[in-house]
């Protein structure tokens, strides 16, 4: 098997007119390249769901685009491993310090450092948001309003939802309708019928998740295995990540894909637009001249980068003239129940999440803002010691007895809707990471309204599991997860970052494309959200400069 | 391992499970002494059963030290993986000195899993954690670490019947009781035999 000698964590794959063929073992496709004199249209910061996806966009909208990650661009078929520790090479493990009352868990179910970013690890749960939630300040009374029309945005998830032909259900129980799935739902496994026993034993509805892994062959994606180690990567294709669709589309319309490159600053010149991007590649600082530059490293790194790009015209960091770069940093509540069945279970098998209920997304009759979903689980060995550890406090022979009942372990794990807070935020320190750039801190604490979710959630999923006659019921009750906020979107520069083009109210070629531009998160995971967003990002640029408003 | 050569495990799987079993046993990084401390505390973090070669915790700690990989986290007033490690036990040594004028090492397993277990709490306050508690040194570390590593090994995989590797091949049967002739079966009372039997096949 022609497997390339060179570690692709040490030296770029993306050079000489070529990137690696993510569907052929040694494989390569044609790649576009743009010196670093030449004025690219678009220089991007992140290939994840945000600027993989624009970067695709754009691309075929006929603009010039260079895509810079700091990870590796990896050949699925040949790299992965079905192995945890192995795999943690998708995380993004650099240096981040974590305080705050309820300090978050950084790495691995948050960040990426690919090309791809974490969409080559996410566990392919694709859910539209609640319309409401678009307007969730002058409808529910909580949180903001974004300056995005739900009626807009349903068009642009079909657009994502088709460009990564996610399995799901023949109809979806809730919210407005939409269309039909792309393809069929996948085959639950016994976790997931766990779930929809607890649900229909507490008379709320069920569904199969709508997933981002092929239930049926396409182009070179062969139909999932359900190997079951999704959230370390798959190893077969089957998942519709970034790195296997918007990039190789992005690829084919002449974008430049550019691997191990971290970009440390975006410069700014005189005048007050942005000039270009300083990236370290193979050893050395360099400089890719931009007429426009986008922002698209998720919910840390994008701030970190804003922060980091200080000058003496913009002292406070690029974007931030509303002070609000790194702030309102918000997380999802993903607290868990978990017990064990008389029946073998051995989740281990399929996608994590093949079952879910969206009930408390849309019952208004609680006693908190916001919603949460909760989807049945699937954790490797590692994570479940983890569990174990955190949530038990088991170590010695306790823990062993206990693991060894694994394949017979079911869970619930929520979703949930955290308030954006100002005091949430990100930060840098004096300290330095390898790049000599600023480690950055993570402040997070919780608040009442998140704490009463949680209770609300752990207490209704025990029930749901004692209905279902699970034994040893435990909760583990300090897990969160996705990440959100820090570079929010509005419709007045005094209280957000970005327009609802993503475009920065101070630097009018400035973008940011990812995460952190939500002004609340809902209660469901992320991706599609990121990627419609991407996705009408790029209609409006388009629309945009065909008006000569760039 | 009997699947090791089956349609379960992808070439890349095989060569790091190859690099994982051939670990090296000398410490790299840590000194002898530490390695010595970290080997006594992995014997009670993980006790092993004597009935089969163990698992090297303390060098694949080791291992993880010499890659120098963090978590993409550490809590503000612990230091960055490698400093933790040799903090947290040249800690965890002074306070036993302090205490018992020996090294942990030297303790009876009943003790050590005494000191651990008020490491666990935070009951170990010497002035030698610094800003580091020993609370989050067992948790985020120590314990962490040492269990997580321990999971990642085919004996352990094998210990707690899950199926491991899994590419290319994947599964079929997924719903409850269900099990592929290429998974581990549950030995059930009075029915080892049948078990036995189907787990001589899973490496077909």
């Amino acid at each position: 098997m022609p497997v390339s000698a060179a570690d692709p964590q040490k030296t770029p794959r993306a050079v000489e007119g070529r990137a690696p063929d993510v569907f052929r073992i040694g494989g390569w496709v044609p790649m576009r390249q743009y010196a670093e004199s030449e004025e690219v249209d678009f220089a991007i910061v992140g290939t994840g769901a945000g600027g993989g996806t624009l970067a695709c966009k754009l691309a075929e909208g006929g603009f010039s685009v260079v895509g810079f990650d700091a990870g590796a661009y990896w050949r699925p078929l040949e790299d992965f491993a079905s192995d945890e520790t192995e795999q943690s090479k998708l995380y993004w493990t650099d240096d981040r310090i974590v305080d705050g009352e309820n300090p978050l868990q950084l790495g691995g179910n948050n960040c990426g450092k690919a090309v791809g970013g974490s969409t080559v690890h996410f566990a392919m749960v694709s859910l539209r948001f609640r319309p409401e939630w678009f307007k969730s300040r002058s409808v529910m009374g909580y949180g903001l309003d974004w300056p995005l029309d739900w009626r807009e945005m349903w068009k642009y998830y079909a657009e994502a939802e088709e460009a990564l032909k996610i399995a799901g259900p023949v109809t979806y129980p809730w919210g407005p309708k939409r269309p039909r799935y792309p393809y069929r739902a996948h085959e639950m496994n016994a976790a997931a019928h766990a779930l929809a026993k607890g649900c229909e034993a507490m008379g709320i509805g069920w569904t199969e998740t709508p997933l981002a892994t092929v239930s049926a062959p396409r182009g070179l994606s062969s139909p999932c295995m359900y190997r079951g180690f999704c959230v370390v990567g798959c190893s077969t294709n089957a998942k519709q990540s970034a790195l296997t669709t918007w990039i190789p589309r992005a690829l084919k319309a002449g974008a430049e894909i550019r691997d191990l490159s971290m970009v440390g600053r975006v410069e700014v010149d005189a005048s007050g637009k942005a000039t270009g991007v300083h990236y370290l590649r193979e050893g050395a600082w360099r400089f890719q001249r931009a007429k426009n530059v986008v922002v698209a490293g998720y919910a840390i790194e994008t701030p970190r980068l804003l922060l980091n790009s200080a000058n003496p015209q913009f002292p406070n960091g690029l974007a931030n003239s509303s002070g609000l770069v790194g702030k309102y940093l918000m997380t999802q509540s993903n607290q868990a129940v978990w017990g064990l069945s008389k029946d073998e279970v051995r989740s281990y098998k399929g996608p994590p999440s093949l079952a879910l209920t969206e009930h408390w997304n849309y019952d208004d009759k609680k006693d908190f803002f916001g919603g949460y979903a909760y989807m049945s689980q699937g954790p490797l060995p590692a994570m479940w010691a983890k569990t174990q550890m955190s949530s038990r406090q088991l170590w010695g022979a306790e823990l062993v007895r206990s693991m060894q009942d694994y394949n017979h372990v079911v869970g619930l794990k929520m979703v949930g809707e955290m308030l954006p807070q100002e005091r949430n935020q990100v930060v840098l320190t004096g300290e330095k990471d390898q790049y000599g750039l600023p480690v950055p801190k993570v402040t997070y604490s919780w608040c009442d309204n998140d704490k009463a979710m949680i209770r609300h959630a752990l207490g209704f999923m025990r029930q749901a599991m004692e209905a279902i006659d699970a034994h040893d019921i435990f909760d583990q009750d300090d897990d969160t997860n996705h990440l959100y906020g820090t570079a929010r979107m509005g419709d007045d520069p005094r209280s957000s970052v970005v327009n609802a083009d993503c475009r920065s109210w101070d630097i009018p070629n400035l973008w940011i494309c990812d995460g952190s531009v939500f002004p609340t998160t809902g209660g469901v995971n992320p991706s599609l959200t990121i990627q419609a967003i991407a996705c009408r990002t790029g209609d409006r640029i388009k629309a945009m400069a065909r008006r000569g408003e760039l | 391992m009997a699947k090791r050569n089956s349609l379960s495990w992808n070439d890349k799987t095989r060569e790091i499970i190859d690099k994982r079993l051939n670990v090296p046993r000398e410490p790299r990084f840590l000194t002898p002494v530490e390695f010595a401390v970290l080997e006594a505390i992995a014997d009670r973090i993980i006790p092993q059963p004597d009935d089969r070669p163990r698992v090297p915790l303390a060098a694949l700690v080791d291992d993880r030290l010499v890659a120098d990989v963090g978590d993409g986290y550490r809590s503000a007033g612990s230091p960055r993986l490698r400093e933790a490690w040799r903090q947290g036990l040249a800690a965890l040594e002074t306070e036993m000195q302090a205490r018992y004028d020996r090294s942990f090492t030297q303790l009876d397993p009943s003790t050590q899993d005494l000191v651990l277990k008020q490491m666990q709490k935070g009951e170990l306050d010497h002035a030698a954690w610094g800003t580091m508690t020993a609370k989050e040194f067992f948790k985020s570390r120590l314990a962490h670490d040492i269990a997580t590593l321990y999971y990642a090994h085919p004996a352990a995989w094998s210990e707690m019947g899950f199926g491991g590797p899994a590419a290319p091949r994947g599964y079929v049967r997924m719903g409850y009781n269900e099990r592929d002739s290429w998974e581990a079966a549950e030995a059930s009372e009075g029915k080892e035999d049948q078990a036995r039997k189907d787990n001589a096949r899973v490496g077909r």
